[in-house]
């Protein structure tokens, strides 16, 4: 790797009470690469997630962001807006269920525009164009772009939230199981789509999955995490093929068997 | 005026509005809490009105207070009495002759001066409360200017009915800073709050905050590059005065679809025809 990275996390710690969520963790991401964090549930995965993006602060430790200008950003002491102007421009939240993201009173096409509108777009006609455009690219029909999502299957919803998320041509997205409660030819099409979007925009993503199947279908790189701790990291091809941690090898046969 | 103190409301509860007065005038459509006391009227009858105008009442005021535009309403005249009697201030319905002017609904149409002080009354400071239901989260999008969340409204507007269907309490943006709820005046006045020669101050009872444009401040109604702001009034001249540049009421005058536009600023409509301009219906008035 010559280039620099895009998002690192030092010596990362965040205790719930007696619990340690994140025990000296350790990540790095490189601009356009896909990374997986995935483990059981509890393990700190979301966790990590949260403390990556600067909504959660972690007990110990410190997340690095570099700007397109190359300048390095401490994510946690940043001020207040310029992380939420970060969030809504060079960054995206996609979350497992897309009501969290989306205004579910608000038709499909305001929901497209609303990051455009929040970095100053001010021309109706550009703002629906995107979101015409945008609605394409996530394969929801244009004649939808005045309905209210709730009339939205789920698998649209998330469509949408991609739709909403990507607007901006973001460096940087955080998934949150993103494929979470989709039937699973659903859930092939969404990850088709996730795959070929990222590739062609150059989207570094950091997704969060409890699914082997899915870090391995889309990931470039995987992070296997059990009780706060990442206890095994590399290709993802290499881990899943050849996995040395006794944990990551139980994760794997289990997938494998059924 | 006798078992009053002056205005009504106590020494100590005026210092605290006129505190809020001042931080509000500072900081051109922050919303400032204040400790809204219970009035002898109703709340949504212009309690915040009522406190801010008895905070900046001097006995030498001359005080008006208009409803819709009209100074002979049940609102208008109960607190104009209200003041007449606890603070003994005169009273007047002349536009011009007022020092103080508290108004629900309208700004008068007559251009306000440097020295006149209009007091608005205000059901509901926050521009955002129909989109965002959290007071915390709508705080921390004035705190950082994020009000992309006001324009999806006018998308959805445009997109529905192909313009910015608000026709009152139409927001505004503030000294380029805050965006501010102009109170439920008719679009049509939001022009006028524009670099407005007179201090504005908004007063919100129920909801307890403060607000205020000062004088010369400007003020922009939202819209987009390729559907601007504009004002909507019915089509037609005052019936009364055959004023064509005032807002107008629609009254209906009979149970055959008759109908009849009259401007809502009654003073503005009074003045015009004590000059001699008559309207359409002016003359069937004069003749009965």
């Amino acid at each position: 790797m010559t280039e620099p990275t895009l998002l690192s996390g030092r010596g990362l710690n965040l205790n719930f009470g007696a619990i340690p969520a994140l025990a000296d963790v350790d990540v790095d991401l490189w601009p356009g690469e896909m990374l997986a964090i995935v483990g059981e549930s509890g393990s700190g995965k979301t966790t990590l997630l949260n403390v990556l993006s600067g909504r959660v602060a972690p007990d110990r430790g410190i997340v690095r962001y570099r700007d397109p200008a190359g300048q390095l950003h401490d994510v946690h002491a940043m001020p207040a807006p310029a992380l939420r102007t970060l969030h809504r421009s060079d960054w995206g939240f996609v979350h497992q269920d897309p009501r969290q993201n989306l205004r579910m009173s608000v038709s499909a096409g305001g929901n497209v525009g609303e990051r455009l509108m929040a970095r100053g777009a001010r021309h109706y006609g550009d703002i629906r164009g995107a979101a015409l455009d945008w609605l394409a690219q996530v394969e929801i029909d244009a004649g939808r772009i005045d309905d209210l999502p709730r009339t939205f299957s789920g698998g649209m919803l998330q469509r949408l939230q991609i739709a909403r998320t990507l607007v901006t041509h973001p460096r940087l997205v955080f998934m949150d199981e993103p494929t979470g409660g989709l039937d699973v030819s659903v859930q092939a099409r969404l990850l088709d789509l996730i795959r070929s979007l990222v590739a062609r925009l150059r989207i570094a993503v950091v997704l969060v999955t409890h699914d082997i199947g899915v870090a391995r279908l889309l990931a470039h790189r995987i992070a296997v995490m059990q009780r706060g701790r990442i206890v095994e990291t590399g290709l993802t091809d290499q881990v899943l093929d050849d996995p040395r941690h006794p944990y990551t090898q139980l994760l794997v046969s289990s997938v494998l068997n059924t | 005026m006798k078992g009053y103190n002056f205005a009504y409301l106590d020494e100590q509860t005026k210092r605290m509005i006129r505190r809020a007065l001042l931080k509000a005038v500072a900081i051109p459509g922050h919303q400032v809490p204040f400790g809204s006391r219970e009035m002898p009227l109703p709340y949504g009858w212009g309690t915040g009105g009522i406190q801010v105008t008895a905070s900046v009442l001097g006995p030498r005021d001359v005080l008006k207070v208009i409803d819709q535009g009209a100074d002979d309403t049940t609102n208008a005249v109960s607190i104009r009495r209200f003041f007449a009697l606890t603070a003994g201030v005169a009273t007047t319905t002349a536009t011009a002759e007022a020092t103080v002017i508290q108004t629900r609904h309208r700004i008068p149409e007559k251009q306000l001066r440097e020295d006149q002080i209009i007091v608005y009354q205000v059901p509901q400071p926050e521009p955002l409360f129909r989109l965002e239901s959290s007071r915390v989260e709508t705080k921390r999008m004035h705190g950082l200017a994020d009000y992309g969340l006001m324009h999806v409204k006018l998308y959805e507007d445009v997109a529905r009915f192909g313009q910015i269907s608000i026709s009152y309490d139409y927001p505004v943006m503030v000294n380029e800073r805050y965006l501010m709820s102009p109170s439920p005046i008719p679009a049509f006045d939001n022009p006028k709050m524009d670099m407005m020669p007179a201090l504005q101050l908004f007063g919100a009872g129920r909801e307890k905050r403060i607000y205020a444009i000062p004088p010369w401040t400007r003020v922009r109604s939202l819209d987009f590059d390729d559907h601007p702001f504009r004002t909507i009034n019915a089509p037609y001249p005052c019936g009364l005065c055959g004023a064509a540049d005032s807002y107008l009421d629609e009254v209906v005058t009979d149970d055959r679809g008759g109908r009849l536009f009259v401007c809502s600023d009654t003073d503005h409509c009074a003045e015009r025809r004590a000059a001699g301009h008559v309207g359409t219906d002016g003359f069937q008035e004069a003749a009965e």
